[in-house]
């Protein structure tokens, strides 16, 4: 578990789809190693017996009737997308462009 | 008699609106005047909705009539919280409004459906008098992460509310409403009732439904009443917690109707401690611990003594890996829910010319996400990145287990509750925790195991230290919110008499200054002076 070198800081940056500037990345990377320093004390804990807890209330799979029931109307459902022709959502290409 | 509505508990409010002697109109108008005239000071508030109010206020004075006219049955049945003015957090949707969880990527969104609890609230009457604030995406323990600014604290106004929730605590603390809801991932009710002098449950994870809720990190995300005593807060509960057949996490756990009839007699609520067993947490009295909140929390431990309770050393060895836990499994489900934030289907959209998607993300979240949400998605998205799982994401998960066993342990062992500081200080000032991320992160040292392990856990007042509230902090096992508001009750009940019960937030009068420094302009002082 090293420290986050700045191109470690960029890469995850891109991953995460977040848009940075230098001065934020700069900021970033003495804040995120600072912040796994204190992840490094999980380490001293021996967890190789111990199963690993994702949700605390025991509950099962809760199914529900297969009945079709009222959704919102599209109207409402697309009501805040940012581009729109008709019942459909604009989004960008993704397939690049006269490529195809 | 106070002739000022504000001062009242809702349900003394309740009281009066079935006698007569005061309207939901004018509760409305009172509550909608004070949040008006000190939100320039406060900042609370990022919707007050007078019309909406009002409007709601007259259906319920409508509903009123009738069962007046109906007779004193038909108004016995009336539900304890028709007509009373709520705050509702902004992350949580109401039809047709905004509903910004705090973030720029979320402004101008329009909620185009009203969440679960804010359904049950409409059936039950209750009037929503606003929006309050928040940090953004409820990641912060002192809504200084707020894209829309800070919140004073009422109390001092140059310090934080608390947070994540500050704006509902502020609001309730400030009298402006009388009940709020808030949400707490790792102590976001709870730590700001106690900077705030306010009751605030974070319920058991399960019990209230989240749907229609911004999503935060969803296996511990909680919603949760603020109120100015136990019996609010459990009124409020009462109201919206349940099984819900759209949040598959909300479990079919019976609300017990009990939560509306807590002892009204000091005595009678004090006479429950008798046997009780509480067990003090040694791990939670930590090095660097303000030591008069910890004087006012072991002064608070010699009363339930005093009234017959039993409280006993015990211990939660892996509190002190909670911290690390939580800052893995918490920003690891935050960086994929807000994964959702692609400016596509919804909020803020920058769509740059050249047609490339992968930089319109970019530049959508660079933009609409400020630093303390990078900061989590950025870990988050390490912890879950390639290499990293195993060692980050499923040891915390593991040490996830440990820290729940500990709380197990200690209740299987017969302790009824546990009771401990909700915050390690008094509210701080602005920008005391704003260049170190860890020394925020530690704010909710006290507050985030319980998030861990799923338990429901209350803040109540228990007394002052320089003049700022101190919380006191009970934490009980799965579904035990009756036996939690019982405890606080009685608490309340042991220091009725106290001077600090019937104090005012000490600088509540200055936020009548529409003319005075908002939270910001304070905060940029305090940073100037620094």
């Amino acid at each position: 578990m090293a420290g986050l070198s700045r191109s470690d800081v960029e890469h995850v940056a891109h991953l995460a789809r977040l848009g940075m500037t230098t001065a934020e990345l700069d900021r970033l990377e003495g804040q995120l190693n600072h912040i796994l320093e204190q992840y490094m004390k999980l380490a001293e804990l021996d967890t190789d017996a111990i199963p690993p807890t994702a949700q605390t209330i025991e509950l099962e799979n809760i199914l529900r009737d297969d009945v079709a029931t009222p959704s919102l109307p599209a109207s409402a459902v697309l009501g805040n997308a940012p581009a729109r022709e008709g019942d459909f959502v604009i989004v960008p290409p993704i397939l690049g462009g006269d490529a195809g | 008699m106070n002739a000022d509505p504000t001062r009242l508990l809702a349900r003394e409010m309740a009281a009066r609106l079935r006698t007569g002697e005061t309207t939901a109109r004018a509760l409305a108008e009172a509550h909608l005047d004070a949040a008006e005239r000190q939100n320039h000071a406060l900042n609370a508030w990022l919707v007050i909705d007078r019309d909406g109010a009002l409007r709601q206020a007259d259906a319920a004075d409508a509903v009123l009539a009738g069962a007046r006219r109906d007779g004193p049955g038909a108004l016995a049945a009336l539900h304890p919280l028709l007509g009373i003015p709520v705050g509702l957090k902004d992350l949580i949707s109401v039809e047709g409004g905004q509903c910004t969880a705090g973030s720029r990527i979320l402004e101008g969104y329009r909620a185009p459906y009203d969440a679960h609890i804010v359904e049950r609230l409409r059936d039950v009457g209750a009037v929503f008098l606003g929006k309050t604030n928040m940090d953004e995406f409820a990641m912060g323990s002192s809504n200084e992460y707020s894209a829309f600014g800070p919140v004073s604290n009422p109390w001092d106004l140059d310090t934080v509310p608390g947070g994540s929730s500050g704006g509902s605590a502020a609001a309730v603390a400030a009298h402006h409403v009388p009940l709020s809801l808030g949400t707490d991932t790792g102590g976001s009710i709870r730590q700001p009732a106690s900077l705030c002098g306010i009751v605030g449950m974070k319920p058991t994870y399960g019990r209230v439904s989240r749907y229609g809720i911004v999503a935060f990190a969803s296996s511990l995300d909680q919603i949760g009443p603020f109120a100015r005593d136990a019996r609010d807060a459990a009124a409020l509960l009462h109201a919206v917690a349940g099984r819900d057949a759209r949040d598959s996490t909300s479990a079919p756990v019976p609300v017990e109707d009990e939560l509306l009839h807590l002892p009204e007699s000091d005595d009678e609520a004090v006479a429950w401690l008798r046997g009780r067993r509480f067990g003090l947490p040694r791990e939670y009295f930590v090095a660097g611990m303000d030591p008069d909140v910890e004087r006012r929390i072991h002064e608070s431990v010699a009363f339930l003594v005093d009234a017959g309770a039993t409280v006993e050393d015990v211990s939660l060895p892996h509190t002190d890996y909670g911290l690390a836990t939580y800052y893995i499994v918490a920003p690891a489900e935050a960086s994929a829910n807000l994964a959702r934030y692609d400016g596509v289907r919804y909020g803020l959209s920058r769509r740059l010319e050249g047609g490339d998607f992968i930089a319109d993300y970019l530049a959508t979240r660079g933009e609409g996400f400020g630093a303390e949400v990078k900061r989590r998605v950025m870990l988050g998205t390490y912890a879950l990145s390639a290499g990293y799982y195993d060692a980050f994401y499923v040891k915390a998960q593991k040490v996830r287990t440990l820290i729940k066993r500990d709380f197990d342990e200690v209740f299987a062992s017969g302790i009824d509750a546990l009771v401990a500081p909700t915050s390690a200080s008094v509210a701080f000032r602005f920008g005391a925790r704003m260049t170190d991320p860890v020394s925020m992160y530690l704010s909710d040292a006290c507050t985030l195991p319980v998030n861990m392990a799923g338990l429901p856990g209350v803040s109540i007042p228990c007394g002052l230290s320089e003049g700022m509230p101190v919380g006191l902090q009970l934490i009980g096992p799965a579904w035990s919110e009756l036996m939690l508001f019982r405890a606080a009750r009685a608490f309340e009940g042991l220091t009725a008499a106290a001077t600090w019960r019937n104090l005012e937030p000490a600088q509540l009068a200055e936020a009548d200054d529409a003319a005075g420094p908002t939270p910001a302009e304070r905060a940029a002082a305090l940073a100037a002076a620094r």
